[in-house]
């Protein structure tokens, strides 16, 4: 039973990781009909001035993780996003996969492909016992790290201004230049909160999964592969369906990999075919929904003329 | 055929002949040959993809799973009966007692290929726009992960080896000419004309009566074929082959050469894929010290792993100043001789 509850919490703490990427996603493509590929690389990337820093003081080596992938997101918007700006969605998906692969030769080229080995608050990772509940403080962190966002965010959303631009220029980025919304400040805030919680993620990640322990040029490659996977299947179109769909992938993927046995010896059997497992859902998801899972209206698919 | 047509079938042609050549010629390094056979191999996959991306518009990040077929495929069957049990125990007993010869393989790799797209392509031909996109990618992700785990149908996580060597010069540019010659006469057929007409405006493709999602299912299918064939192709080049060879990074690599060439031409296509691979082999020699102005220029080679940043970055740059790739999406034509103005007798005054 306890078992059970562990595995559970868990795959909660994975799913609110995956809820916060799918939210830095999100929150891009809302803005920019843009999918950010290269996410994953401003985590990689925090990760890396994490690890390169872990003689210093914690406070500063956070600081600098933040500088940095705020500084990476910032160049990004400029360098790429700003000129692709008219681009077709497709076109911007395939950029942004070239992005990503820039920045993780970079790494690979700089840092080699042997990983790193990093660790951000030692005390983070020790369990909590409660009962026969072993649970690691970094697991409840991750969860009430991810509520916290998720519900400041929401505040900034519908409370302030810039906030309420931000969600009229995702519903309609026209009327709302007509209206006097700037799209330049706009897109900028929303590249750096997005880019803010890269950030947050790469302190968060290390502590969280074992086997994210060791920082390489791949690094959060794999999570933010499931995690576009999840944005589109949840319903791209809107920042909470869109973050309900990051949190289920990393849900399912936490808890079909504890509740799955490890070996097998036909596909689906075991937890090496997760993946796949995940991936078959997903088809199966987007032939019955194309519009997303959590999305209220069903539109058509084919675009009337 | 106009003679224009012939034209631009003749480019890529001659263009994938020329290189072929070029790589057979008795002073080129073995080294070289490998790099030159390598961009074959590359037109071959990336013409393959184009069969389907270009003509339908709908991007696909799933290809590479049809390459992956059938390279594992032509690979697996074409290692010696009696090298399988070391190399790749645990297979199923028909694959392990079974070998073909290097034509039959690549048959079979085209045929694999060509199956398992037009069984993916039933459910999600149906699929548009992004949601295309992510379908196909999770179907590179099911099939990578089964090809990387499952021992009864290959090597599972080892690397398989002792592949015989079979694609030379010659096969890899007869290969590579074959998928163009099936890609233009796609492309001018009635099948590849409604599936670019249904590109260009659906809305209005549909109202002619074009079934688009059938077109759609056809395109895919053939160039699964494709794939799979140009898969064989690899694999028998290669040598080795581990299920990591045949993902993400081959699945960016051919995407970023057919957007860098232009997604909407076959003469695109070609362009793309010979010229990162050629950039791909400059950027190498710089590194080894090769190239002597950069020597000069730097006063030093160009510094290790150059080649793949220098590559990313050359994509990464192409896409953002040039969308619509080199070429323009233009195929290929001869620059028009401009017309001698002759004096008109009499009119001289």
């Amino acid at each position: 039973m306890t078992e059970h509850v562990q595995t559970l919490l868990d795959a909660v703490a994975l799913g609110s990781i995956y809820g916060l990427m799918a939210i830095g996603i999100g929150l891009v493509f809302g803005v920019l009909r843009l999918v950010n590929f290269a996410y994953g690389q401003l985590v990689m990337a925090g990760a890396y001035a994490l690890a390169l820093t872990q003689d210093v003081s914690v406070v500063l080596s956070i600081a600098l993780c933040f500088a940095v992938v705020l500084a990476l997101s910032l160049a990004m918007e400029l360098a790429a996003f700003r000129p692709l700006r008219n681009a077709s969605p497709t076109t911007m998906l395939v950029a942004t996969f070239a992005i990503s692969y820039l920045l993780q030769s970079i790494a690979l080229v700089r840092f080699g492909a042997i990983g790193k080995i990093l660790v951000v608050i030692p005390q983070l990772t020790k369990p909590l016992t409660i009962g026969s509940l072993h649970v690691r403080w970094i697991t409840i962190v991750t969860i009430l790290v991810a509520a916290g966002v998720f519900a400041a965010l929401t505040l900034f959303l519908t409370r302030t201004s810039i906030g309420l631009q931000m969600r009229a220029a995702s519903i309609d980025s026209e009327t709302a230049r007509l209206l006097g919304v700037r799209a330049n400040a706009v897109i900028t805030v929303a590249v750096l909160i997005s880019g803010a919680i890269a950030a947050l993620v790469a302190v968060i990640l290390p502590m969280a999964v074992p086997e994210r322990i060791l920082v390489t040029p791949d690094y959060a490659l794999r999570e933010t592969i499931i995690v576009l996977v999840g944005v589109v299947v949840g319903g791209i179109d809107r920042l909470l369906t869109a973050t309900l769909g990051g949190f289920t992938m990393g849900f399912l993927v936490g808890a079909l990999s504890g509740f799955l046995p490890s070996s097998g010896s036909w596909p689906f059997t075991s937890s090496v075919y997760l993946d796949s497992a995940v991936f078959m859902l997903v088809i199966v998801v987007l032939l019955l929904r194309p519009e997303g899972l959590f999305t209220r209206s069903r539109r058509s698919v084919v675009d009337r003329v | 055929m106009r003679r224009g047509d012939l034209v631009q079938l003749l480019g890529p042609i001659g263009l994938v002949v020329l290189v072929g050549i070029i790589g057979s010629l008795g002073f080129v390094s073995p080294d070289r040959q490998v790099e030159i056979l390598g961009a074959l191999v590359s037109v071959a996959i990336v013409v393959s993809l184009y069969v389907f991306v270009g003509n339908s518009g709908v991007v696909s990040f799933g290809h590479v799973s049809f390459v992956a077929v059938g390279a594992f495929a032509a690979g697996v069957m074409t290692i010696p009966v009696t090298l399988k049990p070391t190399i790749t125990p645990g297979l199923f007993s028909l694959l392990a007692r079974h070998s073909l010869g290097n034509v039959p393989s690549l048959v079979l790799a085209a045929l694999v290929g060509g199956v398992f797209a037009l069984l993916v392509g039933i459910p999600l031909m149906r699929l548009s726009g992004l949601s295309a996109g992510i379908a196909t990618f999770a179907v590179l992700g099911v099939t990578h992960n089964i090809l990387a785990n499952w021992t009864k149908i290959g090597p599972g996580p080892l690397t398989l080896t002792t592949i015989p060597q079979t694609t030379g010069m010659l096969q890899g540019t007869l290969g590579a000419v074959g998928v163009v010659l099936v890609a233009f006469a796609y492309q001018r057929s009635r099948f590849g004309r409604k599936l670019r007409a249904a590109r260009e405006d659906p809305a209005a493709a549909r109202a002619a009566g074009i079934d688009i999602h059938r077109e759609r299912l056809w395109a895919f299918a053939l160039s699964g074929t494709l794939c799979g064939f140009a898969g064989g192709l690899f694999v028998h080049q290669a040598g080795t082959l581990q299920a990591g060879d045949v993902y993400l990074d081959l699945t960016f690599l051919t995407l970023a050469m057919l957007v860098v060439g232009g997604v909407g031409s076959l003469w695109g296509a070609v362009v793309g894929a010979l010229v990162v691979s050629a950039l791909g082999s400059f950027l190498l020699d710089a590194e080894n010290g090769d190239v002597g102005f950069v020597n000069d220029l730097l006063g030093k080679p160009l510094w290790g792993g150059s080649r793949l940043v220098g590559v990313a970055a050359f994509m990464a740059l192409v896409l953002v100043l040039l969308p619509s790739g080199l070429t323009n999406g233009r195929e290929f034509g001869l620059p028009r001789l401009p017309r001698i103005r002759r004096p008109v007798r009499g009119s001289a005054s």
